[in-house]
């Protein structure tokens, strides 16, 4: 008990007990092995990028304010959104909330690409919305600017929220309601109980999620231009588009890549120095308090009107456009290759995830084992590629595995590496780990930092090998962060276009790919139905893991394992 | 002994990444042509008929121009590709500066393709053609408005005040459309029309269909806009309120662009390549431009009918090697313009 009341009060930095001074050299070069393998792609990019003096654009400046502000107001907007949906599910019940706790994920299954164009074409001048209001109150209402920075802020944060709501769930009930019991019973209300407890014990979960949900927006180039926001992202396109040339673009992504290390700087300031760690295994979480009347129903409306515009309306949208397209040609439906690209597109995602998972199991446990600076950097740079548009980590891939083969034939290896980016899926799947090592590592560590370091230290001074230790200990314990880890990083990979564009061989299409193609042509009609397709598959992962918390929550009201 | 699990999932995975290698490897590259592609539109259709009727099997893998340019870079002699397509002028001219696309020699193609729509050296030749004219709402506009010498420039006439709807500065069509107003003009005038719609208080759409419903919705009169999305839009609402004014016919002709294709400079298969650009550029020029409503580059082709009726109109000479230099510069033009 007595360890619980120091959780409760952040305290000055206590210093996370050394397993061993130097970790272990295996675990070690594994972690830097994986972290060089990651960096390379990025690397050749920024070489390329210092080694050019292409001219930049002319608004540059103006370019980099609109990503601030686009980065601020979206990880705000996502912060009190996930944050809040998160303890509100978490600490009430109101009507519908055990459908909402999983529901309020959904938002994550909508491709960007997907939710911009149907977004506008919903809300634009043309779209019923707009319609609806002139023909009711005149031609000349007067209705916000839709294209717009605000507009892509509020409907940004409205589809990336999941991120910080899933971090933040998991460590809720992750959190053993002791501290919180504590708190309370010393006469803290539940406000202040809130924000001296429970929030600081979820600080490092909440930094993760923000960490994610920036650098989704830093990334992402489907949506802004739907906007017509012009972040340097978007920058990076346009000047590769305009002026026909790559290496001027590259300069942009090195910039790209600065706001990325600023978002990683953050994130560990926001995770702070200070370690809260629980104790043991047990898992107590909240009793949820139930909420009655009016009261009730603003909880259920509040999570509903969150959900509408990053899943409900766009669904909607493509509902109704996709049965347009089977009332006027069913035959689409029958095509033989809808089946072929979802398979493709699941084999892609199941073998990222999985791969992703593992490694960021693997650093993270080397870094419980020590190692020091080198480790933890290595750690660092293994999830820097999410923060580097898809297309730049393709042409990344592109351009080390040309000097790679190259390299082999000067070697007198005849034929080099051949084809084997471009006339397999190693490729893609290189280039899709780099991306999305990051959401995986995230929520991984994010679970293990929570198990105390004395665990990890009995164990080892009981004699278990790290190896063991990571079967046996960690991994049952960090079971939450793997099973979101996987999820994310599956969800990721359906969704996925401008890597597989790039890299795919001949013959390789996946769903999104698909969507690609007919939704560049502006056939939305056709797009709407493997739109909805990659919005299922993506929503499959979301049972999974819905079904994992329910029996976790199951578990604590069982009578005997309740107690402590 | 606990440590199973992970490593039976990392065995496994190794064995499912190696065949997943094996698979594509051997599955790749069947056919007898690869061609990497930046146009879309129904090239399935296209391909098969030239099949049926050659016995040349044609796979292609459809991509965003400059990526797959990089892609074609990086891969140098070991690409499977043999043809290049893609959409926009600017972009065959790169490729062919890049030195990706090869010189094809071809009577054939000498005399179906005009000589402004293909490269003089025939590193790549124009198969389909676009207009880039003006459309308006019928209810709201008079044509006889319009300055029929130089129709984009007179947009920047202050009676067209609140009443314009343009593509964002980001969209190639914009980019090129100002380019060519950069090689008429020169850079200032074309900065002073710019300058114009911007202080014409333009409102910026996202995407040609979203022009024209706005049109169609009265919330703009006028915009500018890709002949074959209004000819598409047509088929499916023939009660549209959007009609087409081809634009500056007293003047230098209105501004078109082109989808091309030239022979990939490593392709192991130059011959049925040319074929290919051949019948595609002849005998396959319905096939190829007609489901998208382009017009045919071989002037002894018809175009079909829902474009037949847009009328004939004069076309602006296309200058490829201005598209692909000025591009930079109508880019910089327009962020200098305040044109979003």
């Amino acid at each position: 008990m007595t360890d619980t009341a120091a959780l409760a009060e952040p305290r000055p930095p206590r210093r996370r007990p050394r397993t061993h001074g130097v970790g272990r050299p295996a675990w070690s070069a594994l972690v830097v092995t994986v972290a060089a393998v990651v960096a390379t792609p990025v690397l050749a990019v920024v070489v390329d990028g210092l080694g050019n003096s292409a001219a930049l654009p002319r608004d540059l400046g103006q370019m980099i304010l609109t990503t601030l502000a686009l980065m601020l107001g979206v990880g705000a907007g996502s912060l009190v959104v996930g944050g809040g949906l998160a303890w509100l599910v978490t600490a009430y019940r109101f009507p519908l909330r055990n459908l909402l706790v999983w529901l309020l994920v959904l938002p994550l299954a909508m491709p960007a690409y997907v939710l911009g164009f149907v977004f506008l074409s919903v809300f634009d001048v043309a779209g019923p919305v707009q319609s609806f209001l002139r023909a009711v109150f005149g031609a000349d209402v007067w209705v916000p600017e839709v294209r717009s920075l605000p507009a892509a802020i509020i409907v940004m944060s409205l589809s990336l929220y999941p991120y910080v709501y899933l971090m933040a769930r998991s460590a809720l009930i992750e959190q053993s309601s002791g501290t919180y019991d504590a708190a309370r019973t010393l006469g803290a209300n539940r406000g202040r109980a809130l924000r001296r407890v429970v929030l600081p014990l979820a600080r490092p979960s909440l930094a993760a999620g923000l960490a994610l949900v920036m650098m989704e927006t830093l990334t992402d180039f489907a949506t802004v231009q739907y906007f017509n926001v012009q972040t340097v992202s978007v920058g990076v396109y346009l000047v590769w588009k305009g002026t026909f040339d790559f290496h001027a673009a590259t300069r942009l992504a090195v910039l790209v890549l600065l706001f990325a290390v600023a978002v990683l700087v953050a994130e560990r300031a926001l995770r702070g120095r200070a370690r809260y760690h629980q104790q043991g295994g047990r898992r107590q979480g909240f009793e949820p308090e139930r909420l009655r009347g009016a009261r009730a129903w603003a909880a259920t409306a509040l999570c509903l009107a969150a959900l509408s515009a990053g899943f409900l309306i766009p669904v909607a949208q493509l509902l109704v456009w996709a049965v347009g397209q089977v009332i006027s040609d069913a035959s689409f439906l029958a095509d033989p290759r809808f089946a072929e690209y979802l398979a493709n597109s699941l084999l892609v995602a199941g073998v990222t995830s999985l791969v992703c998972v593992g490694l960021s199991l693997c650093v993270g446990h080397a870094i419980r084992l020590g190692g020091g600076r080198l480790v933890s950097g290595a750690a660092q740079l293994t999830t820097f590629g999410y923060a580097v548009p898809g297309a730049v980590v393709g042409i990344g891939v592109l351009l080390s595995f040309a000097a790679l083969d190259a390299g082999l034939e000067r070697a007198g290896v005849p034929g080099g590496t051949g084809l084997i980016v471009t006339g397999s899926v190693v490729g893609i799947l290189y280039a899709y780990v780099i991306r999305f090592l990051a959401p995986a590592y995230q929520s991984v560590s994010a679970s293990l930092e929570k198990i105390s370091p004395t665990l990890t230290a009995s164990a080892l001074s009981l004699g278990a090998g790290p190896r063991r230790m990571l079967g046996r200990v960690h991994l049952p314990l960090a079971r939450p962060g793997v099973a979101v880890a996987l999820m994310l990083v599956v969800i990721d990979a359906v969704k996925e276009l401008p890597i597989v564009l790039l890299l795919r061989p001949f013959g390789f299409t996946t769903a999104s790919v698909w969507v690609y193609e007919l939704a560049r042509e502006n056939f939305w009609e056709k797009a709407s139905l493997p739109a909805l397709v990659i919005v299922a598959v993506a929503i499959i992962p979301v049972f999974v893991l819905v079904g994992q918390t329910r029996r976790r929550e199951a578990h604590r009201t069982v009578p005997g394992k309740a107690g402590q | 002994m606990h440590l199973r699990p992970l490593t039976t999932t990392l065995v496994g995975l190794t064995a499912l990444t190696s065949v997943l290698t094996g698979c594509s490897a051997i599955g790749g590259s069947s056919a007898d042509l690869q061609i990497y592609s930046a146009r879309h539109y129904d090239l399935e259709g296209a391909f098969g008929q030239f099949t049926e009727e050659t016995g040349i099997t044609v796979e292609f893998i459809s991509g965003d121009d400059a990526e797959l340019l990089e892609r074609l870079k990086a891969e140098g002699e070991d690409t499977p590709a043999d043809v290049f397509m893609t959409v926009d002028a600017g972009n065959l001219w790169n490729g062919a500066r890049q030195d990706e696309l090869a010189p094809t020699s071809s009577a054939v193609l000498d005399e179906a393709v005009p000589e402004d729509l293909r490269d003089a050296d025939g590193r790549w030749y124009g198969l389909a053609l676009r207009a880039r004219t003006v459309t308006y709402n019928p209810d709201a506009v008079d044509p006889a408005e319009f300055d029929a010498v130089d129709t984009y420039a007179g947009l920047a006439d202050p009676t067209w005040k609140g009443r314009l709807c343009m593509r964002d500065a980001t969209s190639a069509y914009t980019q090129s459309l100002v380019a060519s107003l950069i090689d008429l003009h020169g850079r200032e005038r074309a900065l002073e029309i710019v300058r114009g719609w911007v202080a014409n208080e333009v409102s910026i759409l996202s995407n040609d269909v979203l022009l024209l419903e706005a049109i169609d919705a009265g919330t703009c009169d006028v915009g500018i806009n890709n002949h074959y999305y209004l000819a598409r839009t047509l088929a499916e609402n023939p009660d549209l309120k959007v009609d087409l004014y081809w634009a500056s016919q007293e003047g230098a002709g209105t501004h078109v662009n082109i989808s091309g294709a030239g022979v990939v400079q490593g392709s192991d298969n130059p011959e049925d390549a040319q074929k290919l650009l051949e019948w595609l550029a002849t005998d396959g020029q319905n096939a190829f431009v007609d489901a998208n409503h382009e017009f045919p580059v071989n002037p002894a082709v018809e175009p079909e009918p829902v474009i037949a009726a847009f009328g004939d109109f004069e076309r602006m000479p296309l200058n490829a090697e201005a598209y692909g230099t000025l591009n930079a510069d109508a880019v910089d033009l327009l962020a200098e313009a305040g044109y979003k």
